[in-house]
């Protein structure tokens, strides 16, 4: 058991995060016509509105809960004066809310995408399947909230925060040893998530990379210099 | 370097703020703006156009990158036209900007392909034989070896070949053919010449060389009209489109400008602009209604009628109530109405003859040369005249061939009597035939209760004949107003006093008939009259294929263009008769057919009408159930006309009125190796063995496989997929393969069988041996074919392309070199020539061949049979060869030099000189000049010091020189050698540009227009645009008919037989095709019977475009037939539903197009969608959908065949049967089960095809 949870938990983590870095960076040096979030708003438009709102709205928060939780460190955590029961009542709350939200969303998309003719026929084999890896990281994600529920003391999400912990800190028996003896719905959420970071650089997804965050502060109008760049 | 560290110099980044720092200027990296700047860039642009047939022939920008060709664009450097008038450009459609695709997609041929079976058997008897024509001898003779490959055309199977192989097996079965069962029995199609003059030659001039037939195309098209030749003597000569500008009322009838002359409807939305009021007449709400201030919607094939009462009322407003001085003077100058008929008893009636002629007076009128070729009219003073110009004039002697008005006796100034009502000796009672009162059989057609004769009144003079009897003679003038019931004050019963009157041919008559309101027929005439009066002939009708694909079109022609000529807007700018259908006008004519028949080497080729060949070899005849006693006038003899269809074909080729293919009933290198043995010159030895029934013509005995047109060739065409008028005959019996035929032959039916022609009960499949195509594509045709050769595309050659539309050469220039192993058509024949010199020793050396010949329009021998129809074989008259029959002459050819021959200019240039049209004139001048620019060969063979032409820039440069078009020395030249017979001097037209001469690299720099020469009627000069007829109104240079005038009047027999002396209206006839299978094969859905048109295309030109992936996404994607709401409604039919269209012809698998646009009764599907594509199986015939053409059989007009009779002469796409098909019927039904034939049982067919080793 030890030996699938090293292989899985302790350094799988590490080829995954590698693929997911070292792929997005090649992919954006070389091939920057792909670097797309492959829209299909043109042949429909009425049905993506809908679902792409709910999910990425649900997304987005899952995200950033989920990045917020699992890397900030216990001790900041103590300082604030939350308690890891109190962390975990407020992940599922907003988990489950931010989830179900998410969960409207992509099925609308999927629903979309594979009964559509005109998106069927323009979806490449990634499209579905990250679509469907998605939704069933989703749905394992949802069904966390059940056995949480069992036990609402915080000690399962404390397992796994050392894990994340060690993982972004290099120490991979550390994590080993801390999600060894999580329930097993976490460790196909967490494994199910390694491979979304594997096949991310091959997919749509590189799009999040590009988040136009500038826009926000952007001038009104933009030109640029001629000479300038790589020319 | 790289994006992602560019990325990172975020806070490195330039910011330079402008506009008050509402903006800024970065340095961010813009070198991915160059994948968007080289999406544009290229490396070169080439001048090249489509020879497609489209008649657009437009100047466009060929793009090339990377040695690709990338995309096209529109040219606009064309010549400014004079101020105040439009500038041509841009011309080009989405069509041709589409054209591209082609090259480089899944349907490019990029290889020889040979069918496998064939190349199999072919490799094992070269195996068995050391000579590769013995080779073929041993496939082609074993029954059974040739069935297993000619089965399966059609059915996929092709496998790679090289060319020195296919080469090699399409030689030796040239050579076994000619050597076996004679040259003749070797043909090819390839229409068009104008849409790519080398590429047709380079064909054309090997049959030529080697004795094959040349197939004509315009007439199978059924884009000839035949009206034309009949009226003027001359193929088609219209208007090109800049001169619609200068009318001032248009009528468009039955061309869908916009949608079929893209290029050139402009010009229709400019001169509207100006002021030009417009009148749509066309049966469906086409695309051209929206042009019209009036829409006009007859019942389809009811146009006649409508122009019958159009014509009634110019001719009572205009000609009798108030006659315009224009018109009176124009029609007495220009047209036969001041002629005299004669009018012959005829049981207790009197009926319209044939013209006076000189020969049927005392002393002939003082003619001593042709009298029986001169017609007569009556002088002002009384007198009888012959007045100049008649055909009479043209042969024979000089200098009175014009139309000027004068006696032809003494010179003497005329002024010829319209009417004889002023001076009749009395008003005879004259019987006219009525064809409106014939029930149709599916009452679509609504018929009048009149009687089939009508008799009338006319003023009539008595003459005294030469044998001194009376001769009764009335004048075309007045016969035509009769004709049309036109009341002229003699107090006729029969005619017309008022338009409300229902009677032939008055507006009320017509509404019943056509459906089209009274009211705006009266107005539209008067509208249409008042301007030509007023602008003296400035009005002008634009007709196109919706009124010439009917069997009775040139009733619907003559009816129109009599309203031009009625009107004077024939010759005159801004007027006349616009007939665009095919892209016929091959302006440099005299330059290439030198070229394209070999005439330097010898003389004549063999041409060959195309449907009278292919209703013959596809055996259509077999099936022939229209009678001809059911379309001939009821004044004719009905027992004359007892026979079918064939028979009077076969009677014409006899008589040497219309070709033959093959020609005798033996192969004529041996009839002439026979006659040397019978110490008797060939000639006589084959008169002798014709009159004793021992040698008959090839056309008697069709189904001999001594008669089969053993090769065939076909090339810049998709016959099969697109013109195969009876698609699924040609694939029973020309192929011996799979087809959709329901139909039983006369045998099978028990029917009249034809009278002349031996029947076998035994039908024959597969005639042809050997079908080759060159393509660009796999068209349809191709998919049939034994051999499919790669050929150039149209930006892969050299080339020229001329139009009717406008005045310019254009060339097609390679832009690239032919992708893969595609070869250029001049190169592919030049390659077959060459294998085929180095085959034919042992086989073939110099032989004497026996050409027959028919009797040619713009000969002398044109004016060969002056009056009664004798058949030779009856003993009716003498087989007197170019006379009674057909010419026999005696053709050497020396088959080892035919390589030699096919690449240099021979000796009969500098001999016999070249001409065309009738005239004449030395041309070494030109020989010595093409020496100097293509320079001479240099060895030892026939073709030493003779000028090359190796390559198709050669030969383009050949036309070029030659051309009066293109060379104004020689323009100068045709002129004087009319002059010479006109007794007018005519150089003035091209001494301006005598200098100017015209090359290949001209074009190629920019569009050139032609040098105007006499071979065309119009001019085109810095003062008018081209205007068909020109010459003859303003140079009063004759038409080429009987009387030398333009003929409201037709006298042969035949013409009168048919009641067609005078333009009448006829309804569309019954072919019979769908009672025998209506309801006989239910599949539970209703069947409704409609009437079957098949329309140019929107989304393609012909069958190209039609599968062409941006044009199918335009449309439906697949084959579709358009139907009204009413009719869909009734047969349970929704839009887009798959329906199935059929008659015994065959079947089709189509979607349905459900629209307003289409009027009830009326199924359209648009021409030529080519069966490749979309097609599933269809449900009577078990077999897969076929074209457009599968529901449809040719059926011809003995009118049509009329030979020996001045401007009823044969001439090569110029006169003879032409290929109708809209009178048709089919029934459509909704489709239960839509099988595309891929299942299981087929996949292991395939299988099984593919396990041929």
């Amino acid at each position: 058991m030890n030996y699938f949870n090293t292989i899985f938990f302790g350094i799988y983590p590490f080829v995954a995060f590698t693929v997911f870095l070292l792929g997005s960076l090649i992919r954006y040096d070389r091939d920057q016509y792909t670097w797309r979030t492959g829209s299909s708003q043109l042949l429909e438009k009425k049905k993506l509105r809908l679902g792409s709102y709910l999910f990425h709205i649900g997304v987005l928060a899952i995200l950033a809960g989920h990045f917020v939780g699992l890397l900030t460190p216990k001790a900041v955590w103590h300082l604030l004066g939350v308690e890891a029961s109190t962390k975990q009542a407020l992940a599922m709350g907003a988990g489950g809310l931010f989830g179900v939200i998410c969960f409207i969303g992509m099925t609308i998309l999927l629903h979309r995408r594979l009964a559509n003719p005109r998106i069927r026929a323009t979806s490449s084999r990634m499209d579905i399947v990250i679509l469907l890896m998605l939704y069933v990281q989703l749905i394992l994600g949802l069904l966390s909230i059940f056995v949480s529920a069992g036990h609402m003391d915080g000690a399962e999400m404390l397992k796994l925060m050392t894990w994340a912990q060690s993982i972004v800190t290099l120490n991979a028996p550390g994590a080993v040893a801390a999600i060894s003896e999580v329930h097993v719905i976490y460790k196909l959420h967490v494994f199910l998530g390694l491979n979304l970071f594997l096949v991310f650089p091959f997919s749509r997804l590189v799009h999040v990379w590009s988040i136009p965050v500038q826009y926000f502060r952007r001038n009104y109008q933009i030109v640029r210099a001629k000479a300038a760049g790589g020319l | 370097m790289s994006h992602f560290l560019d990325r990172l110099k975020y806070f490195k980044k330039q910011r330079e703020p402008f506009a008050d720092g509402h903006g800024e200027k970065t340095d961010d990296d813009r070198s991915w703006e160059d994948g968007y700047r080289r999406r544009w860039q290229f490396d070169k642009i080439v001048r090249s156009t489509h020879g497609v047939n489209c008649t657009g022939s437009c100047s466009w920008k060929i793009y090339v990158k990377d040695g690709l060709v990338t995309w096209e664009t529109q040219q606009t450097d064309y010549p400014r036209t004079r101020p105040d008038l439009p500038n041509h450009e841009p011309r080009g459609c989405p069509r041709g900007a589409s054209y591209s695709w082609y090259m480089y997609s899944a349907n490019r041929l990029k290889y020889p392909k040979i069918r496998k079976r064939l190349v199999k058997l072919w490799r094992q008897a070269k195996l068995e034989h050391a000579d590769p024509v013995d080779a073929w001898a041993s496939i082609v003779e074993d029954p059974e070896k040739a069935k297993s490959y000619k089965a399966c055309r059609g059915m996929g199977g092709f496998v790679r070949a090289d060319w020195s192989e296919v080469n090699e097996l399409i030689a030796s079965a040239n050579i076994y053919t000619a050597k076996r069962y004679g040259p003749d029995r070797i043909s090819g199609f390839s229409p068009i010449p104008a849409m790519s003059m080398v590429s047709y030659a380079a064909g054309a001039r090997y049959l030529s060389l080697i004795g094959g037939n040349c197939l004509s195309f315009y007439d199978w098209y059924c884009d000839l009209p035949p009206a034309s030749p009949q009226i003027w003597g001359e193929q088609t000569d219209v208007p090109e489109s800049a001169d619609w500008y200068n009318s001032n009322y248009l009528i468009v009838w039955g061309s869908n400008v916009p949608q079929t002359r893209t290029p050139d409807a402009h010009f229709l939305s400019e001169v509207r602009y100006k002021g030009t009021k417009t009148c749509v007449i066309t049966s469906d709400y086409s695309e051209c209604s929206k042009f019209g201030d009036t829409w006009l919607a007859p019942r389809q094939g009811t146009d006649a009628a409508l122009a019958m009462a159009f014509g009634h009322v110019i001719l009572k407003e205009f000609h009798v109530e108030k006659p315009s001085a224009y018109f009176t003077e124009y029609v007495r100058t220009y047209t036969d109405m001041p002629m005299l008929v004669t009018l012959e008893k005829k049981g207790v009636r009197l009926i319209q003859g044939r013209f006076l002629r000189a020969s049927d007076l005392v002393d002939n009128l003082g003619q001593g040369n042709n009298p029986a070729w001169k017609t007569v009219a009556l002088n002002k003073d009384g007198r009888l005249v012959s007045p100049n110009g008649s055909i009479g004039y043209r042969w024979g002697e000089k200098g009175k061939w014009n139309i000027e008005q004068r006696d032809g006796a003494d010179g003497s100034d005329v002024t010829l009597q319209l009417s004889l009502k002023d001076c009749a000796d009395t008003i005879a009672t004259v019987a006219f035939p009525y064809f409106g009162g014939t029930a149709h059989e599916y009452d679509y057609f609504q018929n009048t209760g009149h009687d089939d004769v009508i008799e009338r009144l006319v003023p009539v003079k008595k003459i005294r004949g030469a044998d001194g009897e009376t001769i009764l003679v009335a004048s075309v003038y007045d016969l035509t107003l009769a004709n049309y019931g036109v009341e002229q004050g003699l107090q006729d019963p029969n005619c017309a006093h008022g338009y409300d009157e229902d009677k032939p041919y008055t507006p009320a008559w017509q509404e019943r008939v056509t459906g089209v309101p009274r009211g705006e027929v009266i107005r539209v005439a008067r509208e249409f009259a008042t301007t030509a009066d007023k602008t003296r002939g400035r009005s002008m009708v634009i007709v196109g294929a919706a009124l010439n694909h009917w069997y009775h079109m040139d009733m619907s022609y003559r009816g129109l263009i009599n309203m031009l000529m009625m009107c004077g807007c024939i010759g005159q700018s801004g007027g006349g008769w616009a007939h665009y259908v095919g892209q016929e006008k091959l302006r440099p004519q005299t330059g290439w057919t030198p070229l394209a028949f070999a005439l330097d080497w010898q003389r004549p080729p063999r041409h060959m009408n195309g449907t009278s060949f292919f209703y013959n070899h596809s055996n259509q005849w077999r099936y022939e159930k229209l009678e001809m006693a059911e379309v001939v006038s009821p004044l004719a003899d009905k027992d004359k006309w007892s026979g079918s269809i064939i028979d009077f074909n076969s009677r014409a080729e006899r008589m040497g009125w219309l070709p033959s293919a093959p020609q005798l009933g033996v192969n004529p290198l041996q009839l002439t190796r026979e006659a040397a043995a019978a110490g008797m010159d060939p000639k006589d030895y084959a008169v002798q063995q014709l009159q004793s029934g021992e040698l008959k013509f090839a056309n008697q005995d069709p189904d001999n496989p001594q008669n089969f047109p053993r090769n065939l060739f076909i090339w810049r065409s998709n016959l099969l997929g697109s013109s195969g008028k009876g698609h699924e005959y040609m694939l029973r019996h020309l192929l011996g393969t799979r087809h959709g035929l329901m139909g039983k032959d006369l045998g099978e039916a028990g029917g009249k069988k034809p009278e002349d022609i031996t029947w076998h009960d035994e039908p024959r499949e597969g005639k042809v041996d050997l079908l080759v195509t060159l393509d660009f594509r796999m068209s349809t045709t191709c998919l049939y074919s034994d051999i499919v050769l790669p050929t150039a595309t149209w930006y892969e050659k050299d080339d020229m392309n001329t139009s009717d539309m406008h005045p310019f050469i254009h060339p097609l220039t390679k832009a690239v070199d032919p992708a893969w192993e595609a070869r250029s058509d001049w190169e592919i024949f030049k390659g077959i020539a060459k294998t085929f010199s180095d085959l034919c020793e042992g086989h073939l050396g110099v032989e004497k061949d026996l050409v027959t010949l028919p009797i040619h329009h713009d000969t002398p021998g044109e004016i060969a049979q002056p009056f009664a129809v004798k058949a030779w074989w009856k003993g009716e008259c003498d087989l007197v060869p170019g006379v009674t029959a057909p010419s026999m002459i005696l053709v050497e050819r020396d088959y080892p030099n035919t390589y030699n021959r096919f690449t240099s200019v021979g000796p009969l240039l500098e001999k016999i000189g070249n001409g065309g049209k009738g005239i004449s004139w030395n041309t070494e001048a030109e020989v010595d000049f093409l020496k100097k620019l293509n320079r001479t060969y240099r060895e030892e063979s026939e073709r030493d010091g003779r000028a090359k032409i190796e390559t198709a820039v050669d030969a383009a440069e050949m036309i070029l020189s030659l051309a009066p078009e293109t060379n104004g020395q020689v323009a100068v030249k045709a002129w004087q050698a009319l002059g010479e017979i006109t007794g007018r001097d005519h150089t003035h037209l091209a001494k301006p540009k005598e200098e100017e001469k015209i090359r290949f690299n001209d074009i190629v720099a920019q569009p050139r227009k032609i040098i105007s020469s006499p071979t065309w009627s119009g001019l085109e000069d810095e003062h008018v645009s081209y205007n068909a007829g020109y010459t003859n109104v303003h140079e009063y240079i004759p038409w080429r008919t009987i009387t030398g005038r333009q003929q409201f009047y037709q006298d042969h027999e035949w013409m009168r037989d048919f009641g067609e002396n005078m333009c009448v209206y006829k309804p569309p006839i019954n072919l019979k095709t769908v009672a025998p299978v209506l309801n006989k094969k239910p599949n539970g859905n209703r069947e409704i019977i409609l009437n079957w048109i098949t329309p140019h295309q929107k989304w393609g030109i012909h069958s190209t475009y039609s599968d062409n992936l941006l044009m199918l996404t335009l449309s439906r994607g697949g084959p579709i037939v358009w139907m009204s709401e009413t009719d869909a409604r009734q047969a349970g039919i929704e839009d887009n539903d798959w329906i199935e269209i059929f008659n015994v012809n065959g079947a089709i698998a189509a979607r349905a197009v459900v629209s307003q646009r289409v009027p009830d009764g009326m199924a359209m599907m648009y021409h030529a969608q080519e069966r490749i594509v979309n097609t599933p199986g269809a449900e009577t015939t078990g077999t897969r959908g076929g074209i457009h053409n599968s529901v449809t059989r040719a059926v011809m007009k003995p009118t049509h065949m009329i030979g020996g009779y001045a401007q009823q002469s044969y001439g090569f796409n110029y006169y003879g049967t032409v290929g109708c098909n809209r009178d048709e019927f089919v029934i459509v039904r909704k489709m239960n089960k839509v099988d595309w034939l891929d299942g299981e049982d087929v996949k292991a067919a395939a299988a099984a095809e593919e396990a041929v080793q």
